[in-house]
């Protein structure tokens, strides 16, 4: 669900301003760094409130004072800028917080067991991950399809010119839905960062397959991010507790002898192994059958 | 005119970088390839604290046989091919020490390519200190003359843990998770083989390979173990993956214990105590902060001050430099040609206990006592913690040198 989190910024972001934000992970990092040193000093519950809007404040900064400029010179320029974004991002977080993790921990009145599924025990923290998640989603899904709001940042893309002739700043829109884009990254980061290893490489370790749920999802569009990151969260899972290979699969059959000579560098490779690459192989299935992707409306 | 005053700036320029290296003629240059950035940075940069804490004292004291330490940091990213281009760089500086630890692979490569550097360049030889790079391959199939090792090998590891394994009774199932790569493999055969040998009551009930640092969800595989009625989980994984195997763990309450190699690695203190596994986590290592040995104290608590933020995570650092500066004392040289054959059998003092481990010369292997340890809470005012946790490593066993020994297949060309 923490793709998800991810994921629904990222595609606010693009669908809104047709920017692709490589230094995405990169906010989402930071969020993750600003909560820990937040919760350190006055608590969780604070650090999940105050990060994102540190990290929002800082995106709008950057849409205002950099992409803004950059925006002019096309998609090329943008894509460059953002990325460069990704590694001054990085050497910052690596200059003040150091290279090695740090110690953040899951919130105490957050940390017991919520439930358990043959016998294994299911922590309430994950549980509240997956509430936030959902939560977000619908206030999103609310608050583009059926609100003034909405209807204004969707018009700023497609007709950036009229929207201003009837009154909206449509700098101060865009350079908004960016801060807001940014801070949904920053709360998955807030929340992130116990469950995981708060280290100035985590973004690194995100950014790839947080593209895959973008894509798979289909660009732009919430709906898909949404079903994406549950079905990519489903994938990886099962396959993990599969324990098929081809020799299994095949391997009561005459023929298997030979396969088995021609194929044996992956003859007893079990799904399991590979789990973790099978989302991008989900990637490029998508892109050859279905390039706009499952719910995106876009044609790419 | 403008012109002019271009080119002397230039060459003013070029004359500041040329004078330090011709003035650097009374300095002994070590080169520090490891990461320095990307993934394995955390890793790399406490390493070469850890040189330049090193050199500073060594320095204060008047260098070694006269000559000021210098250590060069080189970033490799744990790439092969990168640290090829490294190492050239630090021979073309005209360093002939190479240090190198993090990645098998890596330490291959460097291997092969210092073997044939030394061959074409008889009077400039070249030697590779390699103090954490342990696949036995290093020090067997593809063992060199120029090739020192300080970490103890996969093997050799193993054979100590399960020397140790063999009279823990209540060790029954046993569950092997490893990273997908030839570490991880080797890690997982021998445990298998050995384990098989010593204890053939034991049960492998799972044997499990991962992708190497690329998954961020853990709690599927512990679901697995779980399921697996394992008493004992056996992992050599390292960095990110060890930690968040051991918070999935510690989230979905599975009680086992785990044998590690690198639970005290970076990060892992700390996601083993998020996880309050408290005496559950064991390591295999050359030593610990926590075992008390006044030299050594005294060493760490001026690190701790040096660097207080980073633990001393490299015993063997202290052992390589330590051999190494005696090695050049005793031949009255820097040339790796005429120091590298007082390292050969050296005894040496460990920086831990101060017990006696010795360079083997047949495949160049330091063998050392070897400490089965596990994290668990400290009183922070009498015992070393790690990474501010207050929590530090305990001693469960020692294992003895001459139970760590193990044969080497290496055949050791040795230069005329």
């Amino acid at each position: 669900m923490l793709l998800f989190l991810m994921a629904s910024g990222l595609t606010v972001i693009f669908s809104m301003m047709g920017v692709l934000n490589f230094a995405h992970a990169g906010f989402y990092m930071l969020g993750a760094f600003f909560g820990f040193e937040i919760s350190r000093r006055i608590g969780f519950w604070p650090g999940l409130i105050i990060a994102p809007i540190l990290v929002g404040l800082i995106g709008m900064a950057v849409e205002r004072y950099g992409l803004r400029h950059v925006h002019r010179h096309g998609h090329v320029a943008e894509l460059l800028f953002t990325f460069g974004l990704t590694y001054v991002i990085q050497q910052v977080v690596e200059m003040v917080w150091g290279k090695l993790p740090v110690d953040y921990e899951v919130p105490p009145s957050l940390n017991f067991t919520a439930f358990t599924v043959f016998a294994t025990e299911y922590p309430a923290f994950k549980l509240f991950e997956l509430l936030i998640s959902v939560t977000i989603f619908l206030v999103l899904l609310v608050v583009i399809k059926r609100t003034r709001i909405g209807l204004v940042v969707q018009a700023a893309l497609s007709h950036p010119g009229m929207v201003s002739m009837l009154g909206h700043n449509v700098d101060r829109v865009f350079m908004l839905v960016f801060g807001v884009g940014v801070a949904l990254a920053a709360v998955a980061g807030v929340i992130a960062g116990p469950a995981l290893v708060t280290q100035s490489n985590m973004a690194g370790l995100l950014g790839p397959i947080l593209f895959v749920v973008v894509v798979v999802g289909g660009l732009g569009s919430l709906g898909g991010a949404f079903v994406a990151s549950l079905l990519i969260g489903l994938l990886q899972t099962f396959a993990v507790a599969s324990n098929a290979s081809l020799a299994g699969l095949f391997g009561g059959y005459t023929f298997a002898g030979t396969l088995a000579t021609y194929l044996s560098d992956i003859w007893n490779v079990t799904v399991a192994q590979v789990a973790p690459i099978l989302p991008y192989l989900l990637l490029v299935l998508i892109l050859i059958f279905r390039p706009r992707g499952l719910m995106g409306t876009r044609e790419t | 005119m403008k012109k002019f005053a271009l080119a002397a700036a230039a060459l003013s320029m070029l004359g500041l970088s040329v004078m330090p290296a011709l003035s650097a003629e009374g300095t002994l240059k070590l080169a520090y390839v490891d990461p320095l950035s990307g993934g394995g940075a955390s890793i790399g940069q406490l390493g070469l604290n850890q040189l330049r804490f090193i050199a500073e004292r060594i320095n204060a004291k008047g260098g070694v046989d006269g000559q000021k330490l210098e250590i060069v940091p080189f970033d490799n990213q744990v790439n092969p091919q990168t640290s090829l281009v490294q190492v050239q760089k630090a021979i073309d500086q005209g360093i002939r020490i190479i240090v190198q630890g993090n990645g098998s692979s890596v330490a291959v490569a460097i291997e092969d390519f210092l073997r044939k550097y030394n061959r074409r360049n008889p009077d400039h030889n070249v030697v590779q200190l390699n103090y954490a790079a342990i696949d036995p391959v290093l020090t067997n199939e593809k063992c060199s003359y120029w090739h020192f090792a300080w970490d103890a090998a996969v093997n050799i590891k193993l054979e100590a843990l399960t020397n140790y394994l063999k009279a823990q009774k209540d060790v029954k199932k046993v569950y092997l998770i490893d990273q997908d790569y030839s570490f991880g493999h080797s890690v997982a055969e021998t445990t298998v083989k050995m384990l098989k040998e010593k204890r053939p009551d034991v049960e492998i009930v799972g044997n499990e390979f991962h992708p190497l640092v690329k998954v961020t969800d853990f709690s599927p595989y512990v679901a697995k173990i779980k399921a697996s009625g394992a008493d004992t989980v056996v992992t050599g994984n390292w960095g990110q993956d060890l930690a968040l195997l051991i918070k999935a763990a510690g989230d979905a309450g599975l009680k086992v214990k785990w044998y590690t190699f690198y639970a005290g690695g970076a990060g892992g203190p700390t996601a083993v105590k998020q996880a309050s596994l408290s005496g559950q986590v064991f390591q295999i290592t050359e030593g610990i902060n926590n075992i008390d040995y006044a030299p050594a104290k005294d060493v760490i608590k001026a690190y701790i001050k040096a660097y207080p933020k980073e633990p001393v995570y490299f015993p063997r650092i202290f052992n390589m430099t330590g051999m190494l500066f005696k090695a050049i004392k005793e031949a009255k040289s820097s040339d790796p040609a005429k120091f590298a054959p007082k390292l050969e059998g050296m005894k040496y003092k460990t920086f831990s206990s101060g017990e006696e481990g010795f360079m083997r010369a047949d495949d160049h292997q330091f063998f050392q006592p070897l400490y089965i340890s596990t994290l668990q809470p400290v009183d922070t005012k009498a015992e070393f913690d790690e990474e501010n946790t207050g929590w530090g490593w305990k001693e469960v066993a020692q294992v003895p040198v001459k139970d760590t020994i193990t044969e080497t297949t290496c055949k050791m060309k040795r230069p005329k």
